[in-house]
């Protein structure tokens, strides 16, 4: 099953309604409670992230029986050292982004704890591809 | 597997209206064939319909209110709102003495266990630490809505005997203790809601409660009350040994009761199960950082608010306040609360105060076989494309989205919507009579009689 939701820059109102709907559908489809978890927090993770450094983007979700499939993707100004990114406190975040309670740079590697797979593509001025996948079992 | 639920339609005195249907915060409602039915998987007996039901449709599964008299040591386990009840004119010794006189053999008030359960809390907490935040096992609508509703959280429920059960395993030791045996030993609630019933009648994280009865707080009130008007304003009451509730003790129940005596560095009173729904989808995302311990209560005011708290939530929460001021002035004079007579079984309460682990029961899994369950959601997503989405409740369930998942599991029959059979009719599938009888199914056939003048 497929899903899409837009992603608006700069709207931390509405942060999260991707992840919760996810969650909502996963819980219908008795997946583990723990596992949820994990997508919802991971998924959350880079909602904040394409609202806070790009300017939009469209979160892509694709569900089977086994797994989830989340590709959030964002028009934006890319990430130059993605390994740099990945590290625990990094963070390139505005200071008003910071004010609100985000960008402690810890949304890569959270979502890289809380996924089995993920895979960050980005090039520098145009945007960044955050593509995740959790296992149910 | 079946649920026990302390709430009723009653068949005959429903009008199917649909408030309730409409009001639901867990959506398990129904109408069919002109009456509202409860889906019982769904149903946390919060009791929001009982409270709209403009026919009195809805009641709570009760004792007996007599039961009591068949045991020569009965109990009367008291929650504080009851005194909250009552006008200022009506003393707290007034009700007890009346209490003792309509023929209860001992009064306790259930809060008098409310400093040893924050105890039990605490020595839950500081066992485990990896868990957080700790939710308040207190309410149990609430512990039912997070295990059909939020699964994810049951293990953050602090699997802990509530006050009710601690006063009531206190009150069956002390009399065992001078020598009554458990036969003549009545232990009887008087609850102050539907929810509370449940959680005797079929406890969650126990086998079966010591508590013998469950009595109406409202036709406790009136029985009371009456004796009261009955006995005249001559009339001398006899002293009572009453149990003089702590301060802390006494305001337990109202929001902000268990919260205001934690230790937690940061922590939350909610009440009112639309905002505790709407926090908790909020920490079951993880959006809500470094919280330690919640309070969460299904009725606005707490227990102020109950279904069968008979006066204004507000009345009562101050009368409350106004007791609790009161005992807070002698205890600063030097007098010990009496709840303080518990204290020689504190141990043995709180090392039997624990139950087993609150397990998830989640309502909202589509099908156990994820496969399926996926099918079935592609069905619901495509249905709902077709339908109104107004949520008129003309098809018998709450919403569009409800109705298309009814349909889709076999509960519903699509022909039930409005639209879609005016659409039918359009196109000449569906004959108007047809279209009638599908209504009727749905709110009987006695809605419009006879012609309309106006």
């Amino acid at each position: 099953m497929h899903q899409e939701y837009t992603v608006v820059e700069g709207d931390f109102v509405n942060a999260g309604k991707a992840s919760s709907s996810v969650k909502k559908t996963l819980k219908q489809l008795n997946v583990n409670p723990q596992v949820v978890k994990r997508v919802v927090v991971a998924l959350y993770e880079a909602e904040v992230n394409a609202i806070a450094h790009a300017y939009g983007g469209k979160v892509l979700v694709d569900i089977d029986a086994d797994k989830i499939k989340m590709v959030v993707a964002d028009k934006g100004p890319g990430i130059p050292d993605i390994a740099l990114a990945m590290q625990e406190g990094y963070s390139t975040a505005r200071p008003e982004v910071r004010d609100m309670g985000f960008g402690a740079g810890m949304g890569l590697p959270n979502m890289q704890k809380n996924v089995d797979k993920l895979n960050v593509t980005s090039e520098v001025g145009v945007g960044t591809t955050v593509e995740m996948e959790v296992n149910f079992n | 597997m079946a649920f026990y639920h302390a709430l009723q339609i009653e068949e005959t005195r429903c009008i199917g209206c649909s408030r309730c249907m409409k009001i639901c915060p867990t959506e398990a409602i129904r109408i069919g064939g002109g009456k509202a039915a409860i889906q019982e998987h769904r149903c946390i007996d919060c009791g929001r319909c009982y409270e709209v039901c403009p026919a009195q449709a809805i009641s709570i599964k009760d004792d007996d209110f007599s039961i009591f008299r068949k045991y020569p040591h009965s109990v009367a386990l008291l929650p504080s709102v009851f005194l909250g009840q009552f006008p200022d004119d009506i003393s707290v010794s007034k009700v007890y003495a009346s209490l003792y006189e309509l023929g209860f053999a001992h009064v306790m008030e259930v809060e008098s266990a409310a400093i040893i359960y924050k105890e039990a809390k605490e020595k839950y907490a500081r066992e485990h630490p990896d868990i957080r935040p700790l939710i308040s096992s207190f309410c149990p609508a609430i512990v039912r809505l997070i295990q059909i509703k939020y699964p994810s959280l049951a293990e953050n429920i602090m699997p802990i005997k509530v006050p009710l059960d601690l006063s009531a395993m206190y009150a069956l030791e002390e009399l065992t203790r001078r020598g009554v045996p458990r036969e003549q030993i009545g232990l009887f609630y008087i609850t102050p809601c539907a929810a509370k019933v449940a959680a005797v009648k079929a406890p969650v994280g126990e086998e079966k409660s010591i508590i013998d009865g469950v009595i109406n707080m409202n036709m406790l009130y009136n029985g009371v009350y009456k004796h009261i008007k009955d006995v005249g304003k001559s009339h001398q009451f006899p002293p009572v040994t009453r149990h003089r509730l702590s301060a802390d003790a006494i305001l337990s129940t109202l929001t902000n009761g268990e919260r205001r005596l934690c230790s937690a560095k940061r922590s939350y009173a909610i009440d009112g199960i639309q905002n505790v729904m709407d926090f908790l989808d909020k920490l079951e995302n993880d959006e809500v950082e470094g919280v330690e311990f919640l309070e969460l209560r299904a009725c606005d005011q707490g227990c102020a608010g109950a279904l069968l708290s008979c006066d204004n939530r507000f009345l009562c929460g101050e009368r409350m306040y106004a007791r609790a001021r009161r005992a807070a002035e002698r205890e600063r004079n030097g007098e010990m609360p009496r709840d303080r007579e518990m204290d020689q079984y504190k141990d043995y309460l709180i090392d039997n105060s624990q139950l087993d682990e609150v397990q998830p029961r989640s309502m909202m899994v589509l099908d156990e076989n994820i496969s399926k369950a996926l099918e079935k959601m592609e069905r619901i997503e495509r249905l709902k494309t077709h339908l109104p989405q107004i949520d008129c409740g003309v098809c018998g369930a709450p919403t569009c989205e409800a109705f298309a998942t009814d349909v889709v599991c076999d509960k519903a029959h699509l022909q039930q919507c409005v639209f879609y059979r005016l659409h039918l009719e359009a196109q000449g599938k569906m004959t108007l009579n047809e279209g009638r009888s599908n209504m009727y199914s749905v709110w009987g056939d006695d809605r419009i009689s006879g012609e309309i003048d106006v």
